[in-house]
């Protein structure tokens, strides 16, 4: 029976606690008597038949939508779309719960005489799958038989030939998504809601939509205004897809969404990672000795073989649940299950909140975590897993443990390097930043060659992670990374420490001597429930 | 020779976690897994070929040349085991306890056909304090580990179920080595054990070994020590783990007496009643101390015993 997350009061025989530092690991011990630590739930029993669950799901939707056999017929245009490469992280290991749901469309629409299906990656303003990934994501089968004849590619967000204009809701916020899903008589979406945040009509109004539709709900004033993004009713930024998700459904694109849940065995029981995902006073006389070697190993290395080992972990996760049918009803139950795996109820906010930042976010899969990264991640993401009230009191501080080497990935991420050299460098106010550098970014016609061409990320995409972690910093007193390169660091405008001791010592010039003290342990997820 | 490793642990200096096993904060309760350590460690693996062949070899190789060097053991009593040896039945040494050494002189003074198939009840939390210890107490004695904390229906069982398959057992129903010289009361495991896997009770007397190596001490100093077989003893109808354990209790103190005045004597008191107690006499811890006598004296003659006659 998985133990479910919990709340550790921390005291003079707790072990030192498990700190992620990018692609290194760190043990800190942490103040007694005034510091709790938020452990994750262990990974919940996965399903014993996903295939079958998967066919159950397909035949038995939730809310105002008939089978999935009933909406395929021969003659009509099929639009399966699917997640991108920014889910799940770390990836998962084959097969993909993704080509396991495909195949599954597949053979229903085999079996009903469709013909005209096209399969598209939704990536947003993302960077390109490879062939590779997609064929990760979709498997070979699915892969040979499609992407050969074009049926398989990336969403393009700025082919203005394959953009469908459908609207404006009442808050004046314009709907344009891919022409091909949009004109199809059925779209089925194939979704991994690794997180609350995921899903829902954000995947079709957000994963297959344009700069011109995006730039509605990605902006300052919607990002401060989600508090937060893993609470659907208290997130602008899902109000707001929400009400393009009402667009797309008044004009007639028929959408049948299928989303998945997974546990969150992200490191396995066994093997050299698994010691990652358990507790330290668990851990066995193996534990410690794998924990470290690696540890040896990993701070001995150059940074591209660690970042290459890491990127290569491929996670054993196991499906949770599926779900499918009408959109919002589909998501209301996918919520459920990703709360049932990761919410953790918590009594009251904290002072100080640290966190160890991991190797990988949504957007540097097979890349580089560079500093803008590691501002999105902890105040972005790690910030914003909580439901309630945010984990730290405003004013309080924020301990984000990562190195935030100044590096890019010059494929991956051409316009961040421009970011953080002349915008970062102008100023971080996001207010600022959107006012007076967005629109430069998002209209350069070399990134958005590169974002076509390319395996880029969009020109305007640095804005939208410095927005991401906007209610964090408006939120927080003060942000330290430990651990950090010092030029980076000082560039996003946060302070340097090296040590955590020494940023805890910085940290009661703002919020006094014994602060208390709450530490995400954070991955695998975990989310906080602030009463 | 089993509390090397925490003779020698006691000086390693503490190494930090992750080097050295984690402490548990407060409230947490770790799930149980398999343990490595502990009450619940399990040493069925001792219990195999090559672990046997290895302890076989420690004994006769190691152990019954240390202890001769050590002890001198002087055996007695042994031919009142022939009609147990004929049975080839498992049984259940039961011998007064005050020296790390009482556990090697008897693995060396149990005759077969039970020498190298005998187990010895030890303290989980002496003995199997840590995974090395714990280690070493299954494979260099044949140990399991015994709650002396609490009842512990686990330990109980572990040891019932070895007993039925045909190992016997070494145990020291005092629980612990004597902390000034004297007999502590016996506790019912044996005889709870008797009575419930039907097997014999040999009481066992182990005299001088307390001044070989007796409890506080680090080096031990050589003596000679006295081993007395008694009489096996079983349950008979009526008897409870109390009483019968009780009746093996008088049995180890007229084995004392035994070795202390002469067989003839001996039996004389213990028909009257007036064998003297192992717990030596109810008196404030000098007189205790007094009457046995000076502990440390390397003497090979038989120490007086109180009452003395």
């Amino acid at each position: 029976m998985p133990r479910p997350g919990f709340v550790l009061d921390v005291d003079r025989s707790t072990p030192p606690i498990l700190f992620h530092h990018g692609e290194s690991l760190r043990l800190e011990r942490l103040p007694a008597g005034r510091t709790r630590v938020l452990y994750p739930g262990e990974p919940i029993e996965p399903l014993d038949d996903p295939e079958g669950a998967i066919r159950a799901a397909l035949d038995n939707p939730l809310g105002d939508s008939e089978p999935l056999r009933a909406l395929l017929r021969p003659g009509m245009k099929l639009t399966i779309c699917f997640d991108d490469i920014s889910l799940p992280l770390p990836p998962m290991r084959r097969p993909d719960i993704r080509q396991r749901v495909i195949e599954a469309v597949l053979d229903r629409a085999a079996e009903a005489g469709v013909d005209d299906v096209h399969i598209v990656a939704a990536l947003a303003l993302h960077r390109r799958m490879t062939e590779a990934e997609l064929r990760h994501a979709v498997g070979d089968r699915v892969y040979d038989a499609f992407a050969p004849h074009g049926l398989l590619y990336n969403h393009d967000a700025e082919d203005p030939d394959n953009l469908a204009f459908l609207g404006t809701t009442p808050h004046g916020e314009e709907v344009e998504i891919n022409k091909r899903a949009a004109e199809s008589d059925l779209i089925v979406y194939v979704n991994i809601n690794l997180v609350s945040m995921d899903g829902g009509h954000k995947s079709t109004a957000t994963g297959l939509a344009s700069y011109r539709s995006l730039r509605h709900h990605h902006n300052v004033s919607t990002m401060r205004r989600s508090t937060s993004f893993m609470d659907r009713h208290s997130s602008e930024l899902h109000s707001s897809n929400w009400r393009m998700g009402k667009v797309i459904r008044d004009a007639g694109v028929k959408i049948f969404q299928i989303e998945t849940t997974l546990n969150n065995d992200c490191f396995g029981t066994s093997g050299p990672m698994a010691v990652l995902q358990k507790r330290e006073w668990e851990w066995s006389a193996r534990d410690r000795a794998s924990f470290v070697a690696m540890r040896a190993g990993l701070d001995r290395m150059p940074s591209k073989a660690k970042r290459k080992i890491f990127q290569a972990w491929l996670a054993p996760y196991g499906l949770t649940s599926v779900q499918a049918g009408e959109v919002e009803a589909v998501h209301e139950v996918t919520v459920e299950n990703v709360y049932r795996q990761q919410l953790v109820e918590v009594e009251g906010q904290t002072d100080i909140l640290t966190m160890g930042l991991p190797y990988i976010c949504p957007y540097n899969v097979n890349s580089v975590m560079n500093p803008i990264l590691v501002m999105c991640l902890g105040l972005g993401y790690f910030f914003n897993m909580y439901r309630g009230r945010p984990l730290v009191r405003e004013g309080g501080v924020v301990i984000m443990s990562h190195p935030t080497p100044w590096e890019f990935h010059p494929v991956h991420h051409p316009s961040y390097i421009d970011f953080f050299e002349q915008v970062l460098a102008d100023t971080t106010d996001p207010v600022e930043i959107e006012a007076r550098y967005e629109k430069q970014f998002a209209e350069d016609e070399w990134y958005r060659h590169l974002y076509r061409t390319s395996y880029a990320y969009h020109g305007v995409h640095p804005f939208y992670m410095w927005y991401w972690g906007c209610h964090g910093l408006a939120h927080a007193g003060k942000v330290i990374i430990v651990g950090g390169d010092p030029r980076s660091v000082r560039r996003l405008g946060f302070t340097a420490a090296s040590t955590l001791q020494d940023a805890l010592a910085m940290a009661e010039d703002v919020v006094g001597r014994d602060a208390t003290i709450t530490h995400l342990h954070n991955p695998p997820f975990v989310m906080a429930d602030v009463k | 020779m089993v509390a090397l490793p925490n003779a020698v642990s006691r000086y390693l200096p503490k190494l930090p976690f992750p080097f050295s096993a984690p402490t548990v904060p407060s409230g947490v309760e770790v799930p149980a897994g398999k343990a490595r350590s502990g009450p619940d460690y399990d040493t069925e693996w001792a219990r195999r070929y090559p672990a046997r062949v290895a302890r076989a070899a420690l004994v006769e190789a190691v152990a019954r040349p240390a202890v001769q060097a050590l002890a001198r053991p002087q055996l007695h009593g042994l031919d009142r085991l022939d009609p147990l040896v004929e049975a080839g039945r498992p049984v259940i040494f039961a011998a007064n306890h005050h020296s790390h050494v009482d556990t090697p002189l008897l693995s060396c003074s149990v005759p077969e056909p039970w020498r190298h198939r005998l187990f010895v009840a030890a303290a989980a939390d002496y003995f199997f304090r840590t995974r090395v210890t714990s280690v070493l107490s299954a494979l260099v004695i044949g140990a399991i580990p015994i709650d002396r904390s609490r009842v512990s229906r686990r330990s109980a069982d572990r040891a019932a179920d070895l007993i039925d398959g045909g190992w016997s057992m070494l145990i020291f129903p005092e629980g612990g080595r004597s902390p000034d010289g004297w007999g502590q009361p016996f506790r019912g495991g044996a005889a709870y054990l008797a009575l419930r896997c039907g097997v014999p009770v040999v009481p066992v007397h182990l005299e001088g070994t307390g001044r070989i190596l007796r409890k506080g001490r680090k080096l031990p100093t050589p003596a000679t020590a006295r081993v007395t077989f008694g009489h096996p003893l079983t349950p008979v109808p009526g008897d409870d783990a109390r009483r019968f354990g009780a009746t093996l209790e008088r049995a180890v103190a007229a084995l004392a007496d035994e070795a202390t005045t002469d067989w003839w004597q001996a039996r004389r008191r213990a028909h009257a009643g007036e064998t003297p107690a192992l717990t030596g006499p109810a008196a404030p811890a000098w007189r205790r101390a007094w009457a046995l006598g000076d502990p440390d004296r390397r003497r090979t003659r038989q120490r007086r015993r109180w009452p003395a006659n």
